[in-house]
C-alpha cells in the first residue's frame, strides 16, 4: 500500500479514521470520538468528509507527546456499525503480521 | 533568542542591521551578504565591528579576501537537518584562518552544541532559553572524539599513540 | 576481533547518556517530534507499522559470543524473543519500545556494542567481506580499514547531517562479498606495484528509486590517504548534494548530474587544498589499530582429519558439508555459513535461543567468533575441520543447517509490509512460499547457484535490482503487485536486472519463478552454466515467453 506518510492532499476513498503510533512504546493507536486515543480499531471515531478528516487529523498532530506518525487510514463499515480496517496495511497493524513470529528450535 | 559565548548567556553586541535600513556610523553591526559585497572594501573598514551573515548555500570564496578585517561571520541552519554550515565553519577556522567571532543562527538547538563546537562556531543564537541555559553541561557530553577538527582536541587515536609511547617510554 | 579501549568504551557510554536524556526530553514534551526524529534516528530507531524498529550495529559483520548472547538478551528482555540480520550487516528489532531503549543501548554498551548511525543522513554502518580476515587469496583483512573508517565517521561534526544516508563497502578479495558496487563509496583494497595498500574507490553505486553502480574515482588511493580522501568526497557531497528533493539527494544523484569527471575533479581540489597532515595515517598509526584485533591462534592440522573421513558416509553431512562449508586460508581449518533460511521461514530472523546457542558453539568451534553476511546469513569463520561433524549435529538441532546457501532458497528479503511503514507490499510470505517450493534438496542443487531478492518498495532494501531473479512489491488498486527482473548481479561485475513483463499479482509470484527456473533448465547449455549467464546468453526475451505465455 502506498505510504500514507506521503499524502499531502486529503482526499477521502470513503469512510476513514485517523491513526497512529504511541509515543511511549510505538504500539498502534486510533483517534476516538472523545479526543483520546485507543489500542483497538473499533473505537476508532471514522469521518466522512475531508473538512472532518482535517480537523481530526488535527486534532491528532496536536498531541506530540502521546502519539507520532498521525495519518488518516480508510476503515471498512460493516453491519451493525462494526468498523474494520480499509486496506491491507491497517489489516496488518489491528491484526498484527500475516507471518508466524519466529519460534525457538526445538531442543 | 539567547546568545550564547563562552557557555553562557550574553547579551547581543551586534545589531543585525536589515537591507536598507541605514548603518550606524560606528557600533558592531552584521549584515547581509548581498550588502556587504554591493561595497566591501568600504563596509570592511567602518568604524565599529562588522560582521557578515552569509548564506549556507553559497560559497566562502567572496568572503575570503576580507576576513582579516571582519569581526564576525555569522552563519545559518535554516533547518538543525542541514548540515552545510558545519564545512563552511570548519573551512573558515582551518583553511582560511578566521580568528573573529563564528556564529551559528537559524535553528539553533541543544544536540547540536558539541558539532558546533568542534566545527569552529564559538557563539550561538540559540534557539530555546532552556537550550541556552544548559549549554554548559551540554558541551560536556563529550570526553573521547574520533577525529581531529580545528577545535585542537587530541584524537581518541592519538591519546592511544601517546599512551604507548608513554608506556614504553616508563620500561 | 577489535577489542574496544577505554576509549572507545568511553564514547559509547557517552552516546547512551546522551540518547537516555533525549528521549527524556521527548517523552516529557521539551523536544517536539520534528525535533526527536532525526535523534532518534541518529540512534537507529525508527517508526515502523506496529511499533518502533531498533538497529543495532554490528560493525563490518563481526561479533563475539559475548556480544552474540548480549543480543540474545536484548531480543528476549526488551522484545519479542528474536532479531533479523540484514543486508548490511546489522540486526533490528522489531518490537522495541522508546522508553526501555536507553536501558537495551545501556546493556549492549556494556559488550562495546552500539546503535550509533544506523540510520539518519549521516555515515552508516561500514560493511566487509563476512570472509574477512579468513578468506584464501585476500590481499589483507579489510576489517582494520573498516575499523579506521568506523571511527573516523563516528559523530563527525562535519558530516552528521549530510543531504542523505551514505553508506560504505570494502572488500580485499577478487570475488566481491560486500557489494561495493552499489555503494555510495566503495573500496576495493589492493596493492600497487611498490606492495603498498591502497583503494581502488568507487563512488555514486546506490539503489532504490535511481539505481546506478558506483563509479571508480581514484584507481589508487594509498592507505596513509584513505581518511583525508575520504574527507574531500564527504565534503564536496556535504556542500553540493541536493537537499531539496529527498529522492534525489544521494552522492550517486549529484556524482550523475555532474559527470564522474567533473565530480572527481572537484574531490581533487578539495583534497589539494586540505590540509591533510591532520588526517594522514602513518603506518605506526595502522598498526596500532591492527594490534587492537586479535586472531585465533590456529593449531597445526591436517588437511583431511579423520573425523571427517568417517562422517563422508553419512550422506545428510555431505550435503550440508558440500555446501555450507568453505576453504579457509589456513589448512586444517573451514568456513561455516549457517543457513538463516529455513524451509518456510521468514529469511534472516534468528530466536534468541538460536542466538545463544550459536553463540556457544561459537565459543567452542570458532575461537569465539561469528560474522554477519549481507545475504542475512550467520558464519563461524575459524571452525576446524575435525570438528565439522559434531558441529554440524549441533547446528542442525537448531535448525540453521538448512544445506541451501547460494542456492534458489537462500533468499534475501526485507522485512516489507508486514512490518515496514515505507512498503506497499509483503515480502517475507513470497520468500516462504518459495522456500516450500524449492524445499526438495536435489532440485535446489540441480539449479544450482540462483540469488532471489526481494523488496516490498522501491527503496530496495532487498537489493532486487542486483538478484539474478529480483521481486519488487508494488501496489495496484489496493493489490499487491509484483514485478520481476532477471540477470542482475551484487558482485565485482555488478549490474542491475532487466524487467522480464507486467507486474503479477501476490498469488501467482511463486508460480512465475517456477515458470523462469524452468525455463532456464531447459535452455542452460550445460549443468554448469548458471542462471545468471544463461540470462546473459539468451537475453530476457525465452524467460518472457514462457512466463507470459499463459498469462
Amino acid at each position: 500500500m502506498t505510504s500514507p506518510l506521503e499524502q499531502k492532499k486529503i482526499k477521502l476513498s470513503g469512510p476513514s479514521m485517523v491513526t497512529a503510533n504511541r509515543t511511549w512504546d510505538g504500539a498502534v493507536i486510533y483517534r476516538t470520538a472523545e479526543q483520546g486515543w485507543s489500542t483497538e480499531l473499533t473505537d476508532a471515531a471514522v469521518v466522512r468528509t475531508s473538512d472532518d478528516a482535517r480537523a481530526l487529523l488535527a486534532e491528532s498532530v496536536a498531541d506530540d507527546v502521546g502519539a507520532i506518525g498521525a495519518y488518516i487510514a480508510p476503515v471498512e463499515v460493516r453491519d451493525a456499525g462494526k468498523i474494520g480496517p480499509g486496506n491491507l496495511r491497517e489489516q496488518i497493524r489491528s491484526a498484527g503480521l500475516t507471518i508466524d513470529i519466529p519460534v525457538p528450535a526445538q531442543a | 533568542m539567547p546568545l550564547v559565548k563562552n557557555a553562557k548567556i550574553v547579551s547581543d553586541l551586534f545589531v543585525h542591521v536589515v537591507d536598507g535600513a541605514e548603518l550606524p556610523g560606528d557600533g558592531a553591526v552584521l549584515i547581509s551578504a548581498a550588502r556587504f559585497l554591493e561595497d566591501p572594501e568600504t563596509l570592511s573598514k567602518r568604524a565599529g565591528k562588522t560582521g557578515v551573515i552569509w548564506p549556507n548555500n553559497r560559497d566562502l570564496d567572496d568572503l575570503v579576501p576580507y576576513l582579516d578585517r571582519l569581526a564576525a561571520v555569522a552563519l545559518v541552519f535554516p533547518s538543525f537537518r542541514d548540515g552545510r554550515a558545519y564545512s563552511q565553519a570548519r573551512l573558515l577556522r582551518e583553511r582560511h584562518g578566521f580568528e573573529g567571532e563564528l556564529r551559528a543562527t537559524g535553528q539553533v538547538l541543544r544536540d547540536q552544541f558539541v558539532f558546533m563546537l568542534r566545527a569552529g562556531f564559538d557563539a550561538f543564537e540559540v534557539k530555546k532559553e532552556s537550550d541556552a541555559e544548559a549549554f554548559a553541561s551540554t558541551a560536556r557530553r563529550y570526553s573521547v572524539f574520533y577525529q581531529p577538527t580545528g577545535d585542537g582536541r587530541v584524537t581518541a587515536l592519538n591519546r592511544r599513540m601517546q599512551l604507548r609511547h608513554s608506556e614504553s617510554a616508563g620500561q | 576481533m577489535y577489542a574496544y579501549d577505554e576509549l572507545d568504551r568511553t564514547l559509547i557510554n557517552e552516546r547512551v547518556s546522551e540518547f537516555r536524556d533525549q528521549v527524556k526530553r521527548r517523552l516529557s514534551g521539551e523536544l517536539t517530534e520534528d525535533e526527536f526524529k532525526m535523534l532518534r534516528l541518529q540512534n537507529g530507531v525508527y517508526l515502523q507499522l506496529h511499533a518502533y524498529m531498533f538497529r543495532v550495529a554490528i560493525p563490518y559483520g563481526t561479533l563475539s559470543t559475548k556480544q552474540l548472547r548480549a543480543l540474545a538478551h536484548v531480543a528476549r528482555r526488551y522484545d519479542r524473543g528474536y532479531g533479523h540480520f540484514t543486508t548490511r550487516q546489522n540486526i533490528q528489532y522489531n518490537w522495541i519500545k522508546l522508553a526501555e531503549l536507553p536501558d537495551a543501548l545501556e546493556y549492549l554498551a556494556g559488550v562495546g556494542i552500539h546503535a550509533m548511525q544506523t540510520s539518519g543522513n549521516n555515515t552508516r554502518n561500514v560493511t566487509s567481506d563476512q570472509w574477512a580476515g579468513v578468506a584464501p587469496g585476500e590481499v589483507e583483512d579489510p576489517r582494520i580499514w573498516s575499523e579506521i573508517l568506523r571511527q573516523y565517521t563516528t559523530l563527525h561534526p562535519e558530516f552528521s547531517f549530510l543531504p542523505r544516508k551514505f553508506k560504505f563497502a570494502i572488500t580485499a578479495s577478487d570475488h566481491d562479498r560486500a557489494a561495493i558496487k552499489i555503494h555510495d563509496i566503495g573500496l576495493r583494497l589492493h596493492k600497487n606495484a611498490d606492495g603498498e595498500t591502497g583503494f581502488e574507490v568507487l563512488v555514486g553505486g546506490g539503489l532504490g528509486r535511481t539505481p546506478f553502480i558506483g563509479k571508480t574515482i581514484k584507481p589508487f588511493v594509498h592507505g596513509r590517504d584513505l581518511l583525508s580522501y575520504v574527507e574531500a568526497i564527504l565534503r564536496v557531497y556535504n556542500q553540493y548534494g541536493r537537499r531539496d528533493n529527498i529522492y534525489k539527494a544521494r552522492i550517486k544523484i549529484l556524482v550523475h548530474e555532474l559527470g564522474i569527471e567533473k565530480f572527481a575533479k572537484e574531490v581533487d581540489e578539495e583534497w589539494k587544498l586540505m590540509d591533510a597532515s591532520a588526517l594522514t595515517l602513518d603506518h605506526a598509526v595502522v598498526e596500532e589499530i591492527r594490534s587492537r584485533f586479535s586472531y585465533p591462534a590456529y593449531e597445526k592440522l591436517p588437511h583431511m582429519p579423520d573425523e571427517l573421513k568417517e562422517a563422508a558416509h553419512d550422506p545428510k553431512f555431505e550435503a550440508w558439508r558440500k555446501n555450507s562449508v568453505f576453504p579457509h586460508k589456513v589448512q586444517g581449518y573451514s568456513i561455516v555459513t549457517l543457513s538463516l533460511k529455513p524451509v518456510g521461514g521468514p529469511p534472516g530472523d534468528a530466536t534468541a535461543d538460536q542466538m545463544d546457542a550459536i553463540a556457544d558453539l561459537a565459543q567452542k568451534y570458532s575461537f569465539g567468533e561469528i560474522r554477519v553476511g549481507h545475504e542475512q546469513n550467520l558464519v563461524l569463520p575459524h571452525v576446524a575441520k575435525r570438528d565439522l561433524p559434531v558441529l554440524w549435529k549441533a547446528l542442525d538441532r537448531i535448525g540453521v543447517a538448512t544445506p541451501n546457501i547460494n542456492l534458489v532458497t537462500d533468499i534475501i528479503a526485507c522485512p516489507g509490509l508486514d512490518y515496514c511503514s515505507l512498503a506497499n507490499a509483503r515480502s517475507i510470505p513470497i520468500a516462504q512460499e518459495l522456500t516450500r517450493r524449492f524445499a526438495n534438496h536435489e532440485t535446489a542443487n540441480l539449479i544450482g547457484r540462483l540469488h532471489i531478492n526481494i523488496s516490498g518498495c522501491i527503496n530496495a532494501c532487498g537489493h532486487h535490482h542486483v538478484g539474478h531473479i529480483g521481486i519488487l512489491g508494488v501496489e495496484k488498486n489496493g493489490e499487491e503487485f509484483y514485478q520481476i527482473t532477471i540477470g542482475g548481479r551484487a558482485d565485482e561485475n555488478a549490474q542491475m536486472g532487466t524487467l522480464i513483463g507486467p507486474s503479477v499479482p501476490y498469488a501467482e509470484v511463486a508460480d512465475v519463478i517456477e515458470d523462469i527456473v524452468e525455463a532456464y533448465l531447459a535452455l542452460r547449455d550445460r549443468p554448469e552454466e548458471l542462471f545468471v549467464d544463461t540470462v546473459k546468453r539468451l537475453g530476457v526475451e525465452p524467460f518472457k515467453e514462457r512466463v507470459y505465455a499463459t498469462r
